[in-house]
């Protein structure tokens, strides 16, 4: 009597332990959806509209990864995490791509067992002040209260940065952008500092945004992008080389509206390997011919998403900068299609 | 003939079957508990191993040496030493006293609302006892959560900022010049002395030994007086003539502090506008008194009930006695029914100061670094260590809830009424 | 007859004279309820300036709101810079509030559950509904299921199979004994759990197919997000409350200790440790690779939860009963299980219902410190409403929508606990 319900539990324990890692991309591929780990809304990254539909730059990013594996841009399941969750999130596999402006960073790498799939955003940790404190420099900001979101990178260069300078400061921990946003304009903290996109973004939407200035310092490096599990090689080159698509599409002038134009077939070679007409890159990466093509078809190149999310069109207006093409003196540089 | 009745014995050489084990009563429960025991321990067994498992597959080691590692990060409000450069396990003391002054702070707001609130209720006057129904009921019925963003969004927005006390037009002004309310915190005086004598170093905290000597003198004198007190109180007994000892318990209780204080040479230090902020004084700031109002006040109107239901259990009786020997209703209040009701509010109290502990956690909301925040959330957060963290932070919020209801049990045990 | 009075003593009545100003109408009510001492009077007038500061400063901003904007900036145009709510965002956003992102198509699947949530608790809560509908609140949770979640019908049909398997068992093994029968049909009712679902669904969903478009429970949000939580961590959280607790009143050492080391475990941890226990830890304690869904996995962590606070509630009730009628079920000759289940049970859980819905109140409000671990609860999502560049900047109109929601919900369900408590108090006498 007693065995058999022995039995029975360990039946059940190995029916649950059954279900064993497979490859990420033949995973995503039965489930049929990407799962995309997000912010809850950070504005012109990722947020919700009022329809419910996910939208902005993060978001972006993974519908390309999507429109690539599977064929439908909107096959994506986001995932809100907070800075908190995220990282155990995609350790768990309950998102395949993680894809909310985290930055890259030596111990993230390595001791948090993560694979940066590349860089899709170089920003800096900047100050934003209002012009009637008459500050023009982040050197003056000593004894300042400084508005910092908690748990993220920023923080530990903010603390540095005064370090380094021999300056205090009082920190006021904010949970989250929209949070630090409004401490900042009620004045419960002289500065607020973030990644500069961010920064750009509260600004914009700030009522008469020519009263706040950002200061000219960029006391950090934060280099962005998506990231996944260590040990998928193959998941990881795809997540990669999405990206490298969009970045060598901006380069090659193919965009949303020339693309199937294009995979018709054209007179540059490498268009053509990207595309899918030449050579068979897709099948390397365990796609078809036509990921790249699908991928771009999904929100443009990487000019146009950062257009629609960030650029000039958007209340965010922010400039190319550091994220503009290597070619016109960015940092965005597409490895070979070869 | 009682004895007649013979018991059916059991056998003592009874053979024993297996089928006992399921049908003798006195065999049962070992079965059922030794079948428990086995389920526990393969459930414990089977989790540990999972975790052993999934722990090597993410090629993560189990060990709490991140708490010796630097932490890197700032935490504004510190009651002992702590800078950046030290470590996460100084951090997390950080949060934790951070945690216990909020607790403190909060119970004993939530304290004295829920029993002005609870009394107020119950008041003839009709306006007041409306205005405490609905100040019960709005904040028993919305979420703690709800309440913690308001009272910060508050503290933020109704407040001048530190700008507005500037210049010729300030906008705003100090309190008797002594305290700034602004909506940075709270700026009040602080106690200085001119003459430092160093500080205790205890390892882990310095106290100054100002504030040491200043308390133990205090303490003398207050065991001195009481002395004196219940001196009097014998005399008073024996010859029914109460010596008068007003003077020399004031005299007692009066002058060996402020002697003290005076050789230390004591003063207010006044917060000043210099720079962007206030300096100097002592600073509460604005995620403490967002948390501390919030908490106080929502579980104030919890307590309020719990007293309510306390007072209306004494019978009316009591109150008519009272009245009965020309107690003014204040006096009935004070001396007669409170101290009656007390012993059906305490216990309900314990489990709101239990709450209001618990409830501490939900300080990341505004920003304020409590255990949560800096164990629980930046060091999780840094190091990864998500399973040595929360096992950790769950022991001590499990110690903490252990400490308080134990404390406030033995209190009860002592209030509980002696029956006979 | 001459009347021979002396000159000091009147000779007619005088006539009745007004009362003194301050005891009579108005005056005498005011002073008498208001003033009547300095203290009241003090309260009196400070509660009035309060109340009618409160109302100067807010009503203005309250009426003079705008619904009709697509933006904050649109709203700040039409007030023209005087003050005044915009309550267009709730105008925008209200269904992303109520229902996160469940498929705007789908909505009558929700309403139509939480109507149905209600007909099935009629007859628990309000003793006039007839008995019979007792029937249809055991099916609702299968239903319920349903139509949230979409999916085949056939599932908890299915489900609710095992309990039919395992009751006939139990019937059939009748004569064994209660021990083994109940082992035997738990044992049947689990393996029928693990090995039937998926092929008996699939063969009974192409016999008849009965299928809603499945919604993940990702797509839910807002309140229905708390409302699913609360109401299955309570209702879960029942059953196991009432184990806990005879386990907690057991004479067996082995199981009390566990059932006292479990209650003052949980209720000695806040909750939110709990929640990133779901969200972080659960994963290292399951097989490696096993995941499953985030809500299913607080939904599990919040029973816990509730269980412990549940077992201590009907402990409360266990104990108010008194003594002879345990030994009066025991006189009758009940074994324990039937003493309990005829006996004492019914009536522990009468007396316990204010406080069972006293914890639902509590686990309801307690729901929104999901947003801790981004799941997007009422409040979660007003953070991400002002992360939308139109909404960037909105506060008080989001706060005051969600506090006054939740406040409908549990100031309704508070006043029916008090009302219970009050005819629960007359049983008595």
């Amino acid at each position: 009597m007693k065995k058999s319900l022995f039995l029975v539990t360990l039946g059940a324990v190995a029916l649950l332990s059954a279900t064993a890692i497979a490859g990420t991309l033949d995973e995503v591929k039965s489930r049929g959806k990407l799962n995309c780990g997000v912010s809850s809304g950070t504005a012109g990254f990722s947020a919700p509209d009022a329809k419910g539909v996910w939208q902005g730059f993060d978001v972006a990013f993974c519908r390309a990864v999507a429109a690539a594996v599977l064929g439908d841009p909107m096959k994506v399941e986001f995932v809100p995490t907070t800075g908190q969750t995220r990282f155990t999130a995609l350790a768990s596999g309950e998102i395949d791509v993680l894809s909310r402006a985290t930055t890259w960073t030596f111990s993230r790498d390595t001791d948090l067992k993560l694979t940066f799939a590349g860089t899709n955003f170089y920003d800096g940790q900047v100050f934003l002040v209002k012009k009637e404190l008459g500050v023009s420099s982040a050197k003056d900001l000593n004894g300042a209260t400084v508005c910092i979101q908690s748990g993220t990178t920023t923080e530990l260069n903010l603390a540095e940065y005064f370090r380094i300078n021999k300056m205090t400061y009082e920190p006021v921990p904010v949970d989250s952008s929209a949070e630090g946003e409004r401490q900042y304009q009620a004045g419960a903290c002289d500065v607020y500092t973030s990644d500069g996109s961010n920064l750009a973004s509260v600004r914009a939407s700030f009522p008469n945004p020519s009263d706040h200035v950002l200061l000219p310092e960029i006391i950090s490096k934060e280099p962005l992008g998506p990231i996944v599990r260590q040990g998928d090689e193959q998941w990881a080159d795809i997540v990669h080389w999405t990206e490298s698509a969009l970045f060598a599409a901006e380069e090659l002038g193919v965009t949303k509206a020339n693309v199937d134009q294009l995979a018709d077939g054209s007179d540059n070679p490498e268009i053509n390997r990207l595309l899918g007409k030449e050579g068979d890159l897709g099948k390397m990466l365990g796609l078809d011919a036509e990921w790249a093509r699908r991928a771009i078809a999904a929100g443009g190149n990487y000019g146009e998403i950062f257009a629609t999310n960030l650029g000039d069109q958007t209340p965010i207006r922010l400039e190319r900068g550091l994220n503009a093409l290597w070619t016109k003196g960015g940092l965005m540089y597409a490895q070979p299609f070869r | 003939m009682a004895n007649a009745i013979t018991f059916p014995t059991l056998e003592p050489h009874q053979a024993f079957r297996l089928s006992m084990l399921l049908n003798d009563g006195r065999y049962r429960s070992y079965t059922i508990q030794i079948f428990v025991l086995m389920c526990l321990m393969l459930g414990i067994a089977w989790l540990v191993d999972n975790t052993i498992r999934n722990l090597a597959l993410l090629g993560k080691d189990f060990s709490f040496s991140f708490l010796w590692s630097t932490a890197g990060y700032d935490i504004n409000q510190r009651l002992i030493e702590y800078d950046t450069q030290m470590t996460h396990g100084r951090a997390a003391l950080v949060g934790l006293l951070n945690t216990v002054v909020l607790a403190v702070l909060s119970c004993a707001l939530a304290t004295i609302i829920g029993v002005v609130a609870g009394v107020l209720r119950l008041s003839g006057n009709p306006i007041v006892a409306r205005l405490t129904v609905v100040y019960v009921e709005v904040f028993r019925n919305i979420p703690l959560l709800l309440w913690i963003l308001v009272f910060g969004a508050i503290m933020s927005e109704a407040v001048p900022a530190p700008n507005a006390f500037k210049g010729e037009n300030a906008t705003a002004g100090m309190i008797l010049g002594a305290v700034a309310i602004t909506n940075r915190g709270v700026f009040i005086p602080e106690p200085l002395f001119t003459r430092d004598l160093g500080t205790l170093n205890l390892g882990i905290v310095e106290p100054s030994l100002n504030a040491i000597a200043v308390l133990v003198v205090v303490i003398a004198c207050v065991l001195i007086s009481r002395v004196l007190v219940r001196h009097a109180n014998r005399v008073q007994s024996q010859t029914g003539v109460r010596p008068v000892i007003w003077w020399k318990t004031m005299t007692v209780l009066a002058a060996p502090p402020l002697l003290l204080l005076w050789a230390l040479g004591f003063h207010l230090g006044y917060p000043e506008l210099r720079g962007f902020n206030f300096q100097g004084g002592f600073q509460l700031r604005n995620a403490l008194i967002a948390m501390w109002l919030g908490l106080g006040i929502y579980t104030g109107a919890f307590i309020a009930e719990n007293v309510r239901a306390g007072i209306l259990a004494i019978s009316k009786g009591q109150t008519e006695a009272a009245h009965a020997l020309g107690l003014r209703p204040g006096k009935t209040m004070r001396l007669v029914i409170l101290p009656q009701a007390l012993r059906v509010i305490v216990p309900p109290l314990i489990s709101q100061y239990l709450n209001i502990t618990k409830n501490t956690s939900l300080g990341l909301a505004v920003g304020y670094m409590d255990l949560r925040s800096t164990l629980g959330g930046i060091t999780i957060n840094q190091t990864g260590r998500e399973l040595e963290g929360m096992l950790l932070l769950m022991l001590i919020y499990l110690s903490l809830s252990l400490i308080i209801s134990g404390s406030m049990n033995a209190y009860n045990a002592r209030v509980g009424l002696k029956e006979r | 007859m001459t009347e021979r009075n002396p000159a000091f003593v009147r000779g007619e009545m005088l006539p009745a004279r007004e009362p003194p100003a301050g005891q009579t109408g108005l005056l005498k009510l005011l002073r008498e309820n208001f003033f009547k001492d300095w203290l009241s009077a003090l309260l009196t007038v400070m509660s009035l300036i309060v109340s009618v500061w409160f109302v100067c400063s807010v009503f203005p901003w309250l009426f003079d709101s705008v619904w009709n904007a697509n933006s904050l900036s649109e709203c700040r145009q039409i007030l023209a810079g005087a003050e005044g709510a915009c309550f267009a965002v709730i105008r925008d956003r209200w269904t992303q509030l109520l229902f996160g992102f469940y498929p705007p198509e789908q909505y009558w699947r929700p309403v139509l559950a939480f109507a149905l949530m209600i007909v099935a608790l009629a007859p628990i809560l309000f003793p006039p509904v007839p008995r019979g509908l007792l029937r249809f609140s055991v099916v609702f949770p299968g239903l319920a299921y349903w139509l949230i979640w979409g999916g085949t019908l056939w599932l908890p049909v299915v489900v609710y199979g095992g309990f039919a398997v395992g009751a006939v068992l139990l019937r059939m093994t009748g004569r064994l004994g209660a021990g083994p029968g109940a082992g035997l049909a738990i044992v049947s009712a689990l393996t029928w759990w693990f090995v039937a679902p998926g092929p008996v669904t699939t063969v009974l969903e192409q016999l008849l197919p009965l299928s809603l478009a499945p919604v993940a429970s990702r797509e839910m949000g807002g309140f229905l997000l708390s409302i699913v939580i609360g109401v299955t961590g309570i209702s879960l959280s029942l059953p196991l409350g009432i184990v806990l607790a005879l386990g907690r009143r057991s004479k067996m050492p082995l199981v009390k200790t566990i059932s006292v080391v479990f209650i003052e475990f949980i209720r000695g941890v806040p909750l939110i440790t709990l929640l990133f226990t779901a969200s972080l830890l659960l994963n290292y304690f399951l097989p490696p690779g096993t995941t499953f869904d985030l809500i299913l996995r607080v939904i599990i962590m919040v029973t816990l939860f509730a269980t412990a606070y549940m077992a201590e509630v009907i402990r409360g009730g266990l104990a108010a009963l008194p003594r002879g009628q345990y030994e009066a079920a025991e006189a009758l000759g009940l074994d324990y299980w039937k003493a309990q289940r005829l006996v004492i049970m019914p009536q522990a859980l009468k007396i316990s219902i204010p406080g069972i819905v006293n914890s639902f109140i509590g686990l309801f409000k307690d729901t929104t410190l999901v947003v801790f671990i981004g799941l997007l609860d009422p409040i979660a999502l007003s953070n991400s409403i002002r992360a939308t560049a139109d909404w960037q900047g909105i506060y008080w109109e989001l706060f005051i929508f969600i506090g006054a929601l939740f406040f409908v919900f549990c100031f309704g369900m508070s006043r029916y606990s008090m009302h219970l408590e009050r005819r629960l108090k007359t049983d008595h006498r």
